[in-house]
């Protein structure tokens, strides 16, 4: 980080002259009614004040809600504020998981909570799978010795910088039924669909969509992973006659595998939150086949005509407890792994 | 052939590729990087060249790849310029001509080069449009000036606010915070830490509902304030922080208090310069972070002149007839910053996540 962190800051340099005075008499001020203070409680205690700023935004805006959130789930009604909510106590998670049959969506009383749930599992499994392995491809193809290595690495990385708004507008227009999608298809003699429209089409085209749009960024950590092991090892195992095959087999994979195991639980923990990017690209639909939990607790709580606080809250305390037990799951086995 | 294909992929999972001449896992590794590029950039590429073409360029299909238009000419005797067209005449010869007016299935046309001989009367199926590459900016400049539903202008402005100022609260917040946690011993420091670590894998998604009400309490509903501030005090950025200030040698600040620098002194004088390169990294994780945010300005924001960027465009796209001349040419505008940011300091971007692992 040190040496590279040299030359954009140049920019910075130049605009010093300006900078400095500006920011020169709030500087001043707060040095003026902080020197009383520091002489009056020492300095170690003047870690608090350090401290203080950001943990009061903290506290309003992450603390206090979290604890209140339990009180959102046990209350009923429409209406935002707290002392107007009747007291419900777990009538909203029955709500929830009233159901006869929770392999079937539609036996439930919130069938599009269950939906989301089992929309969200799919979206999962496939979209980590796929990000797994073609960020994994894509680094071993990258840590090879290529031309224009740089080059080719921000061709994978550059869609990850867009915003989510913007890379479903881009694939909106691309699969859209007079797209080039279709163009292409029946150029080769296919036939042309109404890919976002399509049932069978809409979740695929989801996932590949969030495939392309985050895998760089895990490329680029397995990147870094494969840089990390000693070229020792593989002339090592090159002295004891060991094959490509080999050398990937029982030199790369074992010594990846904290990297990729950071990479599953990332890709993890941020599939299950997935929102933007299906929101804009099919709205949930066609129906409700791409509907994943946070968008449920969205529209249930923000965007519907009857805006259900209390069921959305409880929703999304689902949604934070799965997101726990991945969080538990990781620290248990990142430990292990450290451990072997 | 199951030989070969064994080699080829042991080849290729491996570091060491073979000698000077191009063998097979040469020959996959590039045919890879070629399709991914295609892949990656393609639909970017056809993101811009769409957006310079015409309402009318747009539907058409199959899409040409480059934005064409209809030629117009100016005709002596005409107030506004003609469209130009290629007619095929009774007797096989073709000429062009620039169109008067049509009527049914009839076009009255006429010579540019010759007005004075009069108009023709040609059946519209004998008359192809000529057409030549050129670039509809008027994408570009209509919504700069009055456009009905999307107030660009007032979008990009918000967002441009929101993005700046959060960043420059978090980077001084942040900054103070990780300062605190890692150079003072106090009670409770520890326990501060871990508070603010634990909430690294927690998002907004899952405390919506509470949020919103402290926001509506403060009055911050339908305010940019209310977009900025409940995100400002980032776990990432603390954590990355605090692992760089941990590194500062505490010696240079005990030689400073020698010197009498006060405590506030040492943070501005010292710690905050020393820390530049992870402030760097901090401050276009926010830029990104805030530029790219979609679910909480969305819920915040219902008032169409605060909408940042990203809620206006896709509150536009969201329309019953999709002006999707507007949209692309918009999108590219919203991704430009992004990808300068992304051209001039790609190498900081990419070594901060791949040191913090963070995005």
């Amino acid at each position: 980080m040190g040496g590279s962190g040299r030359k954009p800051l140049r920019l910075l340099n130049l605009l010093e002259p300006i900078t400095r005075p500006l920011l020169l008499i709030p500087v001043t001020v707060v040095d003026r009614i902080l020197t009383p203070i520091q002489k009056r409680v020492g300095i170690d205690k003047m870690g608090y004040f350090f401290v203080l700023p950001n943990l009061l935004i903290f506290g309003i805006f992450v603390l206090f809600p979290m604890l209140l959130n339990f009180y959102y789930a046990m209350t009923g009604g429409t209406k935002l504020f707290p002392q107007d909510r009747p007291f419900v106590g777990l009538e909203n998670f029955a709500t929830l998981f009233d159901c006869e049959d929770f392999l079937s969506p539609n036996s439930c009383q919130e069938d599009l909570f269950w939906r989301g749930i089992s929309n969200t599992i799919q979206f999962v499994v496939l979209q980590v799978s796929g990000i797994v392995f073609f960020s994994l491809v894509t680094a071993l193809v990258l840590n090879r010795k290529i031309v224009a290595r740089g080059f080719f690495r921000s061709v994978f990385f550059y869609p990850v910088l867009l915003s989510p708004v913007v890379v479903a507008l881009i694939w909106k227009w691309v699969l859209q039924h007079e797209g080039v999608l279709n163009a292409i298809v029946e150029i080769f003699g296919g036939e042309s669909k109404r890919w976002l429209l399509d049932t069978n089409w809409a979740m695929f085209w989801v996932v590949f969509v969030s495939v392309w749009a985050l895998m760089g960024f895990y490329t680029l950590i397995l990147l870094a992973g494969l840089q990390s092991i000693p070229p020792e090892l593989y002339e090592a195992s090159s002295i004891d006659g060991a094959n490509h095959w080999q050398d990937f087999r029982f030199v790369t994979l074992p010594l990846l595998m904290p990297t990729m195991f950071v990479v599953l639980v990332l890709s993890l923990i941020r599939a299950v939150q997935m929102f933007d990017h299906i929101f804009v690209l099919t709205g949930g639909g066609p129906g409700t086949r791409t509907q994943l939990m946070v968008q449920y607790i969205y529209t249930t709580g923000f965007s519907n005509q009857i805006q259900l606080f209390g069921l959305s809250a409880a929703a999304s305390m689902v949604l934070g407890i799965s997101l726990l037990v991945l969080t538990l799951l990781q620290l248990r086995l990142g430990n292990q792994s450290s451990l072997a | 052939m199951m030989a070969a294909d064994r080699i080829s992929i042991s080849e290729f999972v491996s570091l060491r590729s073979g000698g000077k001449r191009i063998n097979s896992a040469d020959a996959l590794t590039y045919l890879y990087l070629t399709l991914g590029t295609v892949l990656m950039f393609g639909p970017v590429l056809w993101l811009v060249a769409s957006s310079f073409k015409t309402q009318a360029g747009l539907v058409k299909y199959p899409p040409p790849l480059l934005p064409y238009q209809q030629v117009q000419v100016e005709v002596e005797g005409f107030d506004e310029a003609l469209p130009l067209f290629t007619v095929t005449m009774e007797d096989g010869s073709s000429r062009e001509l620039a169109q008067i007016r049509r009527v049914g299935i009839e076009a009255r046309m006429i010579d540019p080069e010759d007005p004075a001989a009069g108009e023709t009367k040609v059946n519209i199926r004998q008359r192809e449009p000529v057409e030549e590459v050129k670039l509809a900016w008027e994408n570009y400049l209509d919504p700069l000036v009055e456009l009905e539903n999307f107030d660009f202008v007032t979008y990009l402005k918000n967002s441009v606010l929101v993005t700046t100022v959060a960043t420059v609260i978090t980077l001084v917040i942040n900054s103070m915070a990780a300062f605190a946690l890692s150079k003072y011993q106090f009670k409770g420091r520890d326990a501060i830490f871990v508070l603010f670590i634990s909430t690294l894998m927690i998002p907004i998604t899952v405390i919506l509902v509470p949020v919103f009400l402290v926001i509506t309490t403060i009055g911050w509903k339908n305010n940019l304030w209310g977009v900025i501030i409940p995100g400002a005090a980032t776990p990432t950025g603390i954590f990355l922080l605090r692992q760089y200030m941990l590194t500062i040698p505490d010696e240079l600040l005990d030689a400073a208090r020698i010197d009498g620098a006060s405590e506030w002194h040492i943070y501005w004088r010292i710690i905050l310069p020393l820390a530049r390169p992870a402030l760097a990294v901090l401050a276009i994780f926010s830029v990104m972070w805030r530029w790219n945010d979609f679910l909480w300005p969305l819920i915040v924001l219902s008032q169409n002149d605060l909408f940042t960027l990203q809620v206006g465009l896709n509150a536009f796209q969201g329309e019953l007839q999709i002006q999707w001349h507007y949209v692309l040419a918009m999108t590219v505008v919203t991704l430009l910053p992004i990808t300068l940011v992304f051209a001039f300091l790609q190498r900081f971007i990419t070594t901060g996540i791949a040191t913090t692992g963070m995005k």
